[in-house]
């Protein structure tokens, strides 16, 4: 049986959910047995090079490259797993959901105690290189189609590899009280 | 003179004292059912409907609701537990509940109930809406984003005349708690500590807190589930 293929991605996330995942310590062997990962940060491959069988999704939808990066994750994951509290419901970036844009982007860059003085020309970056600022942080499933929600913040280690080995092998997936949790 | 009623809860025959609510009546006989805004020796409320149950067809709040002779109450059906449940996915949606950034996480009733549901994503639409945090209290701070309405701190916390120190302020979906500047200036610490601790969420926290004092795994809902130290009784 060839092996799942696994894509990773962070968007507005922390990496932590990343860390989470290398937090299964020396099962990452037993995983490495199963699955062979493609896009991911976890070994730099930039872009798709086939089609995935599991997309894992960390952080929710900042800027409008992170909407791009996740409908392509839609188009190239048979499954997409939203993990972590960030990918669900925007987690601590959407805290300045209710706080317009622009008085973000100043407090930020014109305003912000470290910034005094540092920005003479006050300037809120704004080169068309850089991504779009969105008015709020989206979560994932309100942009593009989410199959499976794994909560946490990060999500516990162990939750992130029975998820993956319940879809690996098409078992049902232990949930214990104490991997399901909120931060 | 204390009268005893018989009753039945999923077809369980329990038996209970004439006056009794069914969450009380429910919780002697070993049986959780879930409240958020009912304190134990407070008058009931009935406010957030989590404790819905089905007698004779009918929902009511088994807060509310005596025992009364040859109930027969229909609680852990799967249609009310997934009531329940929307009713918890809705709280989550409505307010702005961002759990790991909140002192009162792992103790907190409402975040406990989503770890009993095993909400895993609220099946509605996050509204994000547009709530303030009040510092002018000089014992306590009110984080409007995470309050439920629940009244709690309303019928708990008086003065010694009786008087709420809480109370509703504006209407409709604008609704928030307000504290009485007048009544509350004189609060003690131990007062103040007590309004932190009758709110079953994060919305009511002390100025000078010890924040999040409790680590990871030693909080009161990381290892057993709201509600289990009623049911381990069970048998």
């Amino acid at each position: 049986m060839s092996k799942t293929i696994i894509a990773t991605t962070s968007l507005a996330g922390c990496f932590g959910c990343h860390m989470s995942l290398l937090d299964i310590d020396e099962k990452i062997l037993d995983l490495i047995e199963l699955v062979e990962f493609n896009k991911s940060p976890i070994n730099d491959i930039k872009e798709f090079t086939k089609m995935c069988d599991i997309g894992l999704i960390e952080g929710g939808c900042c800027n409008d490259e992170n909407v791009h990066i996740l409908k392509d994750f839609r188009a190239h994951c048979k499954i997409l797993v939203s993990v972590g509290e960030c990918a669900i419901m925007g987690g601590l970036p959407a805290l300045r959901n209710n706080i317009p844009l622009q008085e973000c982007l100043e407090e930020a860059y014109l305003n912000g105690p470290s910034v005094m003085g540092n920005n003479e020309n006050a300037v809120i970056p704004n080169d068309e290189e850089l991504p779009v600022i969105l008015n709020k942080v989206y979560p994932c499933h309100e942009v593009v189609r989410i199959d499976y929600y794994l909560p946490g913040c990060p999500p516990r280690a162990e939750l992130i590899w029975e998820a993956l080995l319940a879809l690996v092998t098409g078992d049902p997936l232990k949930l214990p009280y104490e991997v399901v949790k909120f931060d | 003179m204390n009268q005893l009623i018989e009753f039945k809860i999923d077809g369980k025959e329990c038996m209970g004292q004439k006056g009794q609510s069914i969450v009380d009546a429910a919780k002697d006989n070993h049986i959780y059912i879930p409240t958020l805004c009912n304190i134990p020796g407070i008058k009931p409320r009935g406010a957030c409907r989590i404790c819905s149950v089905r007698v004779n067809g009918r929902l009511m709040t088994a807060c509310t609701s005596p025992i009364a002779e040859g109930m027969d109450i229909e609680s852990k059906t799967p249609d009310i537990e997934n009531l329940r449940k929307a009713i918890i996915e809705l709280l989550f949606t409505e307010g702005n509940h961002f759990c790991p950034s909140c002192e009162r996480s792992g103790n907190c009733e409402l975040q406990a109930l989503g770890y009993r549901y095993q909400m895993l994503v609220p099946r509605f639409k996050f509204q994000f809406t547009q709530r303030t945090v009040e510092a002018s209290h000089p014992k306590l701070i009110k984080d409007h984003n995470r309050c439920i309405l629940c009244k709690r701190c309303i019928r708990a916390i008086k003065d010694e005349k009786g008087r709420s120190l809480f109370a509703f302020g504006k209407r409709g979906h604008h609704v928030q708690i307000n504290i009485d500047t007048k009544l509350s200036k004189n609060m003690t610490d131990n007062e103040a500590k007590e309004a932190t601790e009758i709110c079953p969420v994060g919305a009511i926290l002390l100025k000078k807190g010890d924040g999040f004092c409790d680590p990871i795994g030693k909080r009161k809902y990381d290892h057993y589930a709201i509600g289990s130290e009623i049911e381990t009784l069970e048998k």
